[in-house]
């Protein structure tokens, strides 16, 4: 390693974007979360094809689905702008058009999940 | 400017496709189509915490042709994803790194991917009485 680095830059591992490895983790921890739940969503939503809204309405309000849902979405909406925010960061050179698009990314996502928690929560307490 | 034209890296155009390098960015660019079909899904979630006729709504655009293929599309990508992204969380961990187990691999979420797509639609499918 250089010796040109302040010992305690290293030795708080943050790099020069100053976030260390978090993104990094944050997308592989949602990774793992999503190869047990994405699986579940779509043994879910391919046993929900042709089912009533009174039925869907139901089936989301059970407290073991409702719990996976909000999980999912949750993971799902996280991982998206993390993905979302590098491929912004690679093909976009354009510094005005490149920070647009990552507040729009953001807080569409953020929206997304915002949106999803309140419908979910929506039909638990409307059961 | 540049004074000169100083050579550059190869670009990706003059390398043959590889299956390592093609699935690499076929990952990329199911990872964007799944995070706009996840829109979607917060659509479904605000249509059926809407009532019902809010709902009549999200699944008659689904049940369109339109909304079919759309559904394919992304039933395939997510699959896709799913699988060759559990390749990369090996990779992470430091397995499957050797070539021929890279390809190998490869080959092995493709045929995958294309099996579990194709059951998922038989399923779906037969349980929307379209079978």
């Amino acid at each position: 390693m250089s010796r040109l680095r302040n010992p305690l830059a290293i030795a708080r591992g943050l790099g020069s974007a100053k976030d260390g490895v978090s993104h990094w983790w944050a997308q592989r921890v949602t990774a793992i979360a999503l190869v047990f739940l994405v699986p579940w969503f779509i043994v879910t939503a391919v046993s929900l094809v042709g089912v009533d809204h009174v039925n869907t309405h139901a089936f989301i309000a059970d407290p073991f689905n409702a719990t996976l849902m909000l999980a999912f979405v949750l993971s799902v909406f996280w991982h998206a702008r993390l993905g979302l925010q590098v491929v912004i960061e690679d093909y976009i050179h354009a510094p005005g058009l490149e920070i647009a698009l990552q507040l729009l990314v953001k807080f569409a996502y953020a929206l997304a999940a915002i949106a999803s928690v309140v419908s979910i929560g929506r039909i638990v307490f409307t059961a | 400017m540049a004074s000169q034209q100083r050579p550059l890296s190869p670009h990706l155009q003059v390398y043959k496709p590889q299956i390592t390098s093609t699935l690499s960015i076929i990952h990329r660019m199911t990872g964007v189509v799944n995070a706009l079909g996840a829109l979607l899904m917060a659509w479904w979630l605000v249509a059926l915490a809407g009532g019902e006729s809010s709902y009549a709504q999200f699944t008659a655009v689904a049940g369109s042709v339109p909304g079919q293929i759309a559904l394919f599309a992304f039933s395939a990508t997510l699959v896709y994803h799913l699988l060759n992204g559990v390749r990369h969380l090996f990779w992470d961990i430091g397995w499957g790194l050797e070539i021929p187990q890279a390809y190998r691999s490869g080959y092995t979420v493709i045929i995958l991917a294309t099996a579990l797509t194709a059951l998922l639609w038989y399923a779906g499918l037969s349980a929307g009485g379209a079978v």
